[in-house]
């Protein structure tokens, strides 16, 4: 008999080593494999810059082979934007950050990026609280949600969970607002596709691209792995949709 | 012979043309006065440069736009003054560690505070100190007129290149404002080495391997390119060494054998100068030391001025700032005397100290 052998599945090629730890049951690996793989995919890596937020993606691009830096708290989209003017917008320039780095602090970055219609993508990983000061509340935190400084459950004083794919659409800079949760197979494949859009969208000089992806935070989250993702699926999903809540298309 | 091309021209408006005679072409920054002057330069006239004007969101990300302007390898500038300038403490804390070499104007106003939109010298320290967290370093070049803002700008572009480090140039209110004759020219360098750092896409450098930019070198797993953090500060204490040892530059101006020293920087150094002209008219042994270069300060030839027992007067429109650098240097050898902003001829922010103010002052001390 004859036995046929076919790669099928494969470490991302643009992966290197694994330089940049996270914490068990996270799901920011996830999100570099997808980078990796869209990247590679779009025969783009040679081509791209990324720039890395503050928090648990600071080490992002000491691990992949993409061009790529880490910056001040917040400071990404500022940041990508020098990269995507001083070299006359011709790489892929895309940002990776966590909710409180791009919600909270670079709130006000994000919104100017994209009130300029800066043609950068911006990747936000979504895990409802600060993941590498351990665990405090973050401007995406779900009401009732229990962090170390929402410590009886997120109240409403504490105001309400900011959706920013959803605030963004409506801008005219912004030419595609999306989020995923690439913890399930359909989600990755959701995500895959968004994620890739969202670059070929950049590439066709449409404007801001804005990509949220859901994570798990077991450690934060006082949980297992499982019972992580059980949570994300009962209590994140609801709160923050998968979807296209804006695709201007390309040409 | 073709005679050099001679402008009337504002100090804001030199700082501008220095820049683009450096060969820079990319400009971010956000309006405040008394430096508006250059970020509308650069909005008119870097487009038709083939160069880029961004108006950012703050000062904050002014300076992050520097970052990515920096570590994609070109020559950026910003300006500022005051609160913008407080603003950007951070991000030049950054572009020191990640190494990033750039250029940034501060022509200084009023403060504390919003305090004022006039002309003051109160940002020496935040400038020579390194004046957000950590404790880095820049060189700090403070010109005293149109021309040195023309020039030291370009100077500052080859020394930021040249050590991998932000550049600050420190001017104030009144050289920003005033106009003088600027004579455009382009000023020669030493060949600088290649920038094989820079993160454009690795396909532009036909490399096969990614370039990896940080800003911080903590955790338990060192981030490339250093080893550890210990061999980080290593680099930057190697590095700032090297700039002490290397780029002090001052100006002595009438003599360096008075019997009085004054010491003063920018627009005040200007003022000083009459006025030292004005005492050697009335026989007052009398000269001044202007730094150019306030970060590394010349300590050297201040201490041995002192040694030598020179008493010293430093006036700067502040409440004393320089003054700390001038006593330290002095090492207690000789008399460190003050005139600062509480001897300005007017109590609203338009006051100067003027020539007449300094030469009384001369006379006070001599």
């Amino acid at each position: 008999m004859n036995l046929k052998k076919e790669l099928v599945y494969t470490r991302p090629r643009l992966k290197l080593g694994y330089g940049w730890g996270h914490c068990p049951g996270c799901h920011h690996p996830i999100v570099e494999k997808l980078v990796c793989e869209v990247l590679d995919e779009m025969a783009l890596a040679g081509k791209a810059v990324g720039v890395a937020g503050v928090g648990c993606s600071f080490g992002f691009f000491g691990g992949i082979n993409v061009d790529g830096c880490n910056c001040a708290h917040g400071a990404a989209p500022a940041v990508a934007t020098g990269i995507k003017h001083a070299l006359f917008g011709k790489p892929l320039v895309f940002t990776i950050q966590g909710d409180g780095d791009c919600a909270a602090i670079g709130g006000g970055y994000v919104l100017n990026a994209a009130a300029r219609a800066e043609k950068i993508t911006i990747i936000m990983v979504n895990n409802a609280n600060y993941g590498t000061t351990g665990g405090q509340l973050a401007p995406t935190t779900l009401l009732g949600q229990v962090t170390s400084t929402s410590p009886r459950g997120r109240e409403s004083e504490q105001g309400f969970p900011i959706h920013f794919p959803e605030l963004l659409a409506p801008m005219q800079g912004v030419t595609f607002a999306t989020r995923a949760a690439p913890f399930t197979p359909a989600g990755y494949r959701r995500a895959r596709s968004y994620l890739k859009t969202a670059f070929q969208r950049q590439m066709q000089g449409r404007g801001l691209g804005f990509v949220e992806l859901l994570s798990a935070c077991p450690p934060n989250w006082h949980m297992t792995p499982l019972e992580a993702i059980q949570w994300m699926e009962d209590r994140m999903l609801p709160e923050f949709p998968e979807g296209i809540f804006k695709d201007t298309g390309g040409e | 012979m073709s005679l050099p091309e001679r402008v009337l021209v504002q100090g804001n408006e030199a700082i501008g043309r220095g820049a683009i005679n450096a060969g820079c072409r990319h400009f971010f920054g956000y309006p405040i006065t008394p430096q508006n002057e250059i970020t509308e330069f650069f909005a008119r006239e870097l487009p038709a440069a083939g160069g880029v004007f961004v108006q950012s969101e703050s000062e904050a990300a002014s300076a992050a736009m520097l970052y990515g302007a920096g570590a994609a390898g070109v020559r950026a500038i910003t300006s500022t003054s005051g609160a913008g300038w407080g603003l950007m403490q951070e991000g030049i804390s950054q572009l020191a560690n990640a190494e990033l070499p750039c250029v940034i104007v501060n022509m200084q106003r009023g403060g504390p505070g919003q305090g004022t939109t006039r002309h003051a010298q109160m940002d020496y320290l935040s400038a020579t100190r390194g004046g957000g967290q950590g404790g880095y370093k820049t060189i700090v070049l403070a010109p005293a007129s149109v021309q040195e803002c023309h020039d030291l700008v370009q100077l500052a572009f080859h020394l930021a290149d040249r050590y991998r480090n932000p550049v600050v140039v420190l001017g104030d209110g009144i050289l920003g404002q005033m106009a003088e004759p600027l004579e455009i020219r382009t000023i020669q360098f030493d060949t600088l080495p290649e920038k094989d750092w820079t993160i454009r896409g690795f396909s532009e450098r036909e490399a096969s391997q990614h370039n990896f930019i940080s800003c911080g070198q903590g955790g338990v797993i060192p981030l490339p390119p250093y080893t550890s953090y210990a061999a980080f500060l290593q680099r930057l204490d190697e590095k700032y060494r090297q700039m002490t040892a290397a780029e002090v530059r001052y100006q002595s101006y009438r003599g360096e054998d008075s019997h009085l020293l004054l010491v003063a920087y920018g627009s005040t150094a200007r003022v000083c100068q009459e006025a030292v002209d004005m005492a050697r008219d009335e026989g007052i042994s009398a000269s001044l030391l202007r730094p150019i270069t306030l970060w590394p300060f010349p300590s050297e030839i201040i201490r041995q001025r002192a040694a030598a027992g020179t008493s010293l007067l430093v006036v700067e429109d502040s409440l004393g700032q320089m003054l700390d650098d001038v006593r330290c240097a002095a090492e207690g050898r000789a008399p460190v005397h003050f005139l600062g902003i509480l001897a300005r001829h007017l109590p609203t922010d338009g006051g100067m100290i003027l020539p007449d103010r300094v030469l009384e002052e001369i006379k006070k001390v001599s």
